[in-house]
């Protein structure tokens, strides 16, 4: 058991089997349960360790809307793509969104043709990049669930205190409770419980996600990413099924705390303010969004930047929307591998690398000799 | 995107701190999380420790799992 700590061990082998027969045992009689994964490290993790092979027939697992990048709705990569393309402005971003195909070109593409397009690791790099290039304008592309967006607040924050007037968020950010009302009153899904986000839980807590087990029935474990802490989440899930209950738990107590992360929720408050928001494939979610508050109006982009995003348009025959809303299986959809591949993507679900598509292209085949492809 | 890397604080400066992960350090913001102490790990994302890892916890985890593991023979 080398390693790092606190990764290594939540990888055993005999564990993961032992787990996997537990489930079984526990499962066995039960009608199909169908469960959804929201998180996008989640639906990489499950296709990476082969987690849908381990598990009975009865036990589905279904990826739902969990990468933030895929989520994205084409207007706002085309409105990125506009903003790259004024000569003024450079634009910073996480890596993940640059090759996000817009309506016809992506933020790789301009940067071909000098647009300044920068990657970093953290927002607060963006804003020492607005330092260092006083005469332009910089905007970072605020895309994130509830874990990033209390880091692109830090920044707004700092750039406020430190008076750096040329640093600007565009903010599509998105918050995971709504979503995952919406999930809840499809029908057609017929979930029996989620797998709820990791860090976006360290960040939010226990506590917004009650209503899914207090008012529809819903159960729901907060579980981490390594294999061991999936599978031992999917065992809590379906012992809540088979005895009736509906509870909201935690598997990965090691970080995620009731309350969350006090600090980050009051930071967020300050910066940000719930709007509705537009997601890939379910549409507009009320209050699933987090917009600029208007004390940090001078730091948003929108308010101080025109710009002229061409025509939205999206290739018609595109299913990522019915992939995040885990309708069907990225191999349902007729571009899946053929014309849409990771080299030349034409959804955003092929594009990033906790896309499904790009998970099931990546890691799927492995899946076929068995069965439960969710 | 919401991946965070457990790291191990290895020195503190004030709201910043050196953290590393088999072998590789980076500078990260303690700024959203209160009573870090060298030693300690924290869950980094984007730049940011987000979360103090509760090492008590994450060993009852294991010892949990390892039940498992001896009832799979």
């Amino acid at each position: 058991m080398s390693g790092v700590k606190f990764v290594e061990e939540f990888r055993d082998g005999a564990i993961a089997r032992g787990l996997a027969r537990r489930i079984a045992d526990v499962a066995r009689g039960l009608p199909e349960v169908r469960l959804m994964e929201v998180c996008g490290t989640h639906t990489m993790a499950i296709y990476r360790n082969s987690i849908r092979q381990l598990l009975p027939e009865n036990i589905v697992l279904i990826s739902g809307p969990g990468c933030p990048v895929c989520v994205t709705p084409n207007d706002y990569i085309d409105r990125a793509i506009a903003l790259a393309r004024r000569p003024d402005v450079t634009l910073c971003t996480f890596g993940d969104m640059v090759r996000v195909p817009g309506s016809s070109s992506s933020l790789e593409l301009e940067k071909s043709k000098r647009a300044d397009v920068r990657v970093v690791y953290s927002p607060l790099d963006a804003v020492d990049v607005g330092m260092q290039n006083p005469g332009r304008k910089v905007v970072f592309l605020g895309v994130g669930f509830e874990t990033t967006a209390p880091t692109v607040a830090a920044a707004i924050e700092l750039a406020a205190a430190k008076g750096v007037a040329n640093f600007f968020v565009s903010s599509a950010h998105k918050v995971m409770p709504p979503a995952l009302a919406a999930l809840t009153a499809d029908a057609r899904l017929g979930l029996k419980g989620f797998i709820l986000p990791a860090h976006v839980s360290a960040i939010i807590g226990v506590v917004p996600y009650q209503f899914l087990a207090v008012k529809h029935g819903m159960a729901g474990v907060i579980a981490g990413f390594e294999p061991l802490d999936i599978l031992q989440g999917i065992l809590m899930l379906v012992e809540q099924v088979a005895e009736g209950r509906a509870a909201i738990e935690v598997q990965y107590t090691r970080v995620v705390r009731e309350e969350g992360n006090p600090r980050a929720l009051a930071l967020l408050e300050r910066v940000f303010q719930p709007c509705d928001a537009e997601w890939r494939g379910l549409g507009i979610i009320l209050g699933s969004g987090l917009a600029v508050r208007a004390e940090y109006a001078a730091h948003h982009a929108e308010a101080n930047i025109a710009v002229e995003p061409e025509q939205t348009v999206t290739h018609p025959l595109c299913q990522c929307g019915e992939v995040l809303r885990g309708l069907i299986h990225p191999r349902e959809c007729p571009l899946f591998g053929t014309v849409c591949t990771p080299e030349t993507p034409v959804g955003a679900c092929m594009v990033s690398t906790e896309g499904t598509c790009a998970a099931c292209y990546k890691y799927g085949a492995r899946l076929e000799e068995g069965h439960n492809h969710g | 995107m919401c991946l965070g890397v457990p790291m191990k604080v290895v020195e503190i400066d004030g709201d910043m701190a050196v953290a590393e992960i088999t072998g590789v350090r980076r500078s990260i913001s303690l700024q959203l999380v209160e009573d870090v102490k060298v030693g300690d790990y924290v869950i980094v994302h984007a730049g940011f420790a987000i979360q103090v890892l509760d090492e008590a916890e994450a060993e009852e985890t294991i010892r949990l799992l390892q039940e498992f593991g001896v009832q799979s023979g």
